[in-house]
């Protein structure tokens, strides 16, 4: 019997739900390349924890993922915290203890719950004071992908989050023989706080890939002076950077693929002809992840925790927060390499698929770092729109010059433009006034849709390299929507900040200031994002579900947190089922501060026609 | 009374509607940036130092700006700065406050008005006019550009222009344009917080200020090479 057959017959059962090859450098390496012998696994993998009921705590733990000790904050001690296998019907109880110095809490992410269990300090509770316990209890009623991690203060940068599995309460339509848990996150020896500061005194602190004067060489040598002049005409002017793609990078950044580095290379193992299911979760902090696996191509399942109509791809984008789960197929005679570039190509996470625990694949090259263009800054990227029509402020111009806006008009025409449930909006896109000052840099004035988009850095994956990238409009639920009623009434909600100030917010409003946004209990809201800035964000509705409309109004997946692409805009239907107070936000863990909501479902009167963000912000006036 | 301000009215009496939910969104940050700090090569031995900090939130900040020069091991020029910043645009902020300036003697005092910020194309821009106690009055403008030749090695040209209002003997400065600098900077970011720099910098002087300069037996214009470092924390 082979060393390979050992292990798999000890460690795994068939279809039996694993977290991946665990600690087992004695059978790794031997006679192997000396690369290899370098990599024998010395991670150590999460517990899986079940039961109805779980006790956690939130404490301090050295860690040495960079060859330098550092203090990180983890629950039940390891990083990622354990994962958490539950069943679908069963009311579980979480008890939370916090050994930490500071307030700390827990959420549920993407799990429907009551507000009072949604860990959200200052919404849902008042947080977990040090040396406190804090017992959660609720029912499961959906299955799937899910994570957890912390709520209070940047304590999810330094390691609080792990995975939650719900199993279906009936059979799975997702079959599989083996079942691995894929948890992205990034990592860095600095303190948050200090990262956030990096960012507010200097925006660019982490970009280690900005515009040269070789790139500018290059682009004159090719398109000549004139040309290059004009192209770098609207840049200049906006005094923008179209390298500008995440605020924090593998400059500083160790990325982890269940907890391990590159270096460590998390592994899964595989037998012959066993269909694989491998559930991406992305608890990042601030890292977006471009995955594929070089060879094989993925069935996606799953997003979010909710089945959809399975879409084979090569590649797909997965934003902070989000979920996917994929089957993939691996032929037995090979080993396959899980490679999770970052949307910036500033680093990689990656681990190995392998059906030998000797074997490992190569690791692929990154793709070229993405440049944004005209279409990130939310202009036409026909190029026929004049460049001076951008809006962007100067010194004096535009800070209040947008008189030719006509804001009695915005009430009127919500209503006529409310379009089919599950196809969208038609809405004109406006700006509030409070998206205008010195804490805007800019506004998309013609925002694509960005349904069909794959985002900056794959859009031109199919051409050039032969990869189909998933996009949204490939998602399409499993079964049909339950909700069929037609929206009431639209909020278009902006995603503003000021990248320089390193200031965020919605409508220009940040969360310190803002009023809650009041859903009345039992409407049905479309709501309409629309990116006001040239980063990607990750929106997340705390409670209720965002159903993404793409395009077929009986199949509207549902989704709890969306990528919004940068000078673009998306929507999606909202049912306030979820009585209380719940946070909405972008999961950017630097950008959530600022861009944030509460929103609060009240019970009311049927309808609240005239509320809208337009004349949500008429109060401040 | 707003919405708004009922809300925060509330809260003050107790209710605990502030949601922290995460972290603090503007939180109190200062910053200490050392512009130059340097050597230059002549035959007054000068060290420079030019350098500033603030303390604040976003958009509101209290700066401090602190120019010093020594020339043989004694400090000749000291100028200081105390203003309040406040951000009016995406990439502008107004400054307003005092300028103390210690040395050269007699001190002298100035009220300053200001705007800094980033102009298109990326000129880092740093104007203020000064008002002095004495009724003189000065316009400094400085710009500076950063040409990225790789992410670590920066070529950055800057020019600082001085204007006043009227002739000044004993501090040899002539009304109108007084003088120039231009220089070239060539620095290597070790990290985004340090960079050693060498650099070449050429100073004009014009009208008055060329006389009273050449009365006093020094020279209207030269060339200087400097060594040094800028850093910030």
């Amino acid at each position: 019997m082979s060393v390979f057959d050992k292990l798999l017959n000890k460690s795994f059962n068939r279809r039996k739900f694993v977290t991946g090859a665990a600690a087992t450098s004695a059978a790794v390496g031997l006679g192997m390349s000396g690369r290899l012998f370098a990599q024998a696994a010395d991670y150590k993998l999460p517990l899986v924890l079940s039961g109805d009921e779980v006790n956690l705590s939130i404490g301090y733990q050295t860690v040495n993922l960079t060859g330098s000790e550092r203090t990180a904050t983890t629950v039940n001690g390891s990083l990622p915290g354990p994962t958490l296998h539950f069943k679908e019907g069963q009311r579980i109880k979480l008890n939370v203890k916090n050994n930490l110095a500071h307030d700390a809490s827990i959420h549920w992410h993407g799990i429907i719950l009551p507000t009072e269990m949604d860990g959200v300090p200052g919404l849902s509770f008042d947080g977990i004071k040090p040396g406190e316990t804090y017992e959660y209890e609720f029912d499961l009623n959906q299955s799937g992908t899910y994570w957890y991690h912390s709520h209070s203060g940047f304590q999810e940068q330094t390691g609080v989050y792990g995975a939650l599995i719900i199993d279906a309460k009936d059979s799975d339509p997702v079959q599989a023989d083996r079942d691995y848990v894929v948890l992205l996150s990034d990592w860095s020896d600095d303190d948050p706080n200090d990262i956030y500061a990096n960012l507010k005194k200097m925006s660019h602190f982490y970009n280690r890939q900005e515009r040269t004067m070789s790139d500018l060489w290059s682009e004159v040598k090719k398109k000549g002076v004139e040309q290059t002049w004009e192209d770098r005409a609207m840049w200049n002017n906006m005094r923008m950077s179209d390298r500008d793609i995440s605020d924090v990078t593998g400059y500083t950044y160790t990325f982890l693929m269940n907890g391990a580095t590159p270096a460590q290379n998390w592994m899964g193992l595989f037998g012959k002809d066993e269909k694989i299911r491998l559930r991406f979760i992305n608890a990042a902090a601030m890292s977006i992840f471009d995955i594929r696996i070089p060879g094989l191509s993925m069935k996606v399942v799953a997003t979010d925790g909710q089945n959809i109509e399975p879409v084979t791809v090569d590649e797909f984008r997965i934003g902070v927060a989000e979920t996917y789960d994929v089957i993939v197929e691996p032929s037995a005679d090979s080993a396959y390499t899980l490679f999770a570039q970052t949307i910036d190509r500033s680093g990689y996470a990656c681990g190995t698929l392998t059906p030998n625990p000797e074997w490992r694949a190569e690791i692929p090259e990154m793709d070229r770092a993405p440049i944004l263009g005209h279409r990130d800054m939310g202009m036409s990227h026909h190029g026929s729109m004049d460049h001076s029509s951008m809006q962007n402020d100067s010194m004096n111009g535009g800070s209040m010059n947008h008189s030719n806006m006509d804001h009695n008009s915005m009430d009127h025409s919500m209503h006529k433009g409310l379009g089919k449930a599950g196809m969208g909006s038609n809405n004109e896109i406006k700006h509030a006034p409070t998206e205008f000052g010195p804490h805007v840099d800019m506004r998309a004035e013609m925002p694509q849709s960005g349904l069909h988009d794959p985002g900056v850095g794959l859009r031109n994956h199919k051409k050039a390299l032969g990869r189909k990238v998933l996009t949204y409009g490939d998602i399409y639920n499993l079964t049909p929507t339950i909700d069929r009623r037609e929206p009431e009434r639209e909020i278009q909600l902006h995603l503003t900040g000021n990248m320089s100030r390193y200031m965020w917010s919605m409508d220009g409003i940040k969360f310190a200031d803002a009023e809650p946004l009041i859903l009345t209990y039992g409407e049905r809201v479309r709501i309409t994002l629309v990116n006001d800035t040239m980063m990607t964000h990750p929106i997340h509705l705390h409670g209720m579900w965002s159903e993404l409309e793409t395009g077929e109004p009986d199949y509207i997946p549902r989704k709890h947190t969306i990528l919004v692409q940068p000078g673009s805009k998306i929507s999606y239907l909202v049912s306030a089922d979820a009585l209380g107070r719940w946070a909405y936000h972008c999961h950017l863990l630097y950008h959530m501060p600022g861009m944030m909501r509460e929103v609060r479902v009240v019970k009311g009167k049927k309808k609240q026609p005239m509320m809208n963000h337009h004349n949500h912000h008429d109060n401040h006036d | 009374m707003t919405l708004k301000h009922s809300l925060t009215a509330i809260t003050l009496c107790g209710m605990p509607l502030m949601a922290n939910a995460g972290a603090k969104d503007d939180p109190l940050l200062s910053m200490v940036m050392v512009d130059e700090f340097s050597w230059v090569e002549n035959e007054d031995d000068t060290y420079i130092f030019e350098g500033e900090a603030w303390f604040g939130y976003d958009l509101n900040k209290l700066w401090l700006k602190a120019n010093i020069e020594r020339h043989h091991g004694d400090t000749e020029e000291i100028e200081l700065q105390a203003l309040y910043s406040k951000a009016v645009a995406p990439y502008w902020d107004f400054q307003m406050g005092v300028r103390k300036d210690l040395l050269p003697n007699p001190d002298q005092h100035w009220a300053v008005i200001g705007f800094k910020g980033l102009a298109p194309y990326f000129f880092e821009i740093d104007s203020a006019l000064f008002i002095g106690e004495s009724g003189q009055t000065g316009l400094r403008f400085s710009a500076e550009y950063e040409m990225m030749l790789t992410q670590q090695w920066v070529l950055s040209p800057e020019i600082e222009a001085n204007f006043y209002g009227k002739d000044d003997a004993e501090r040899s400065i002539g009304s109108g344009l007084s003088d120039t600098e231009i220089s070239l900077q060539l620095r290597y970011e070790v990290t985004p917080k340090f960079a050693p720099f060498i650099a070449i910098s050429r100073n004009n002087s014009y009208g008055d200020t060329v006389n009273f300069l050449r009365a006093e037996g020094e020279s209207a214009n030269s060339t200087e090479y400097k060594i040094g470092f800028r850093a910030w924390f």
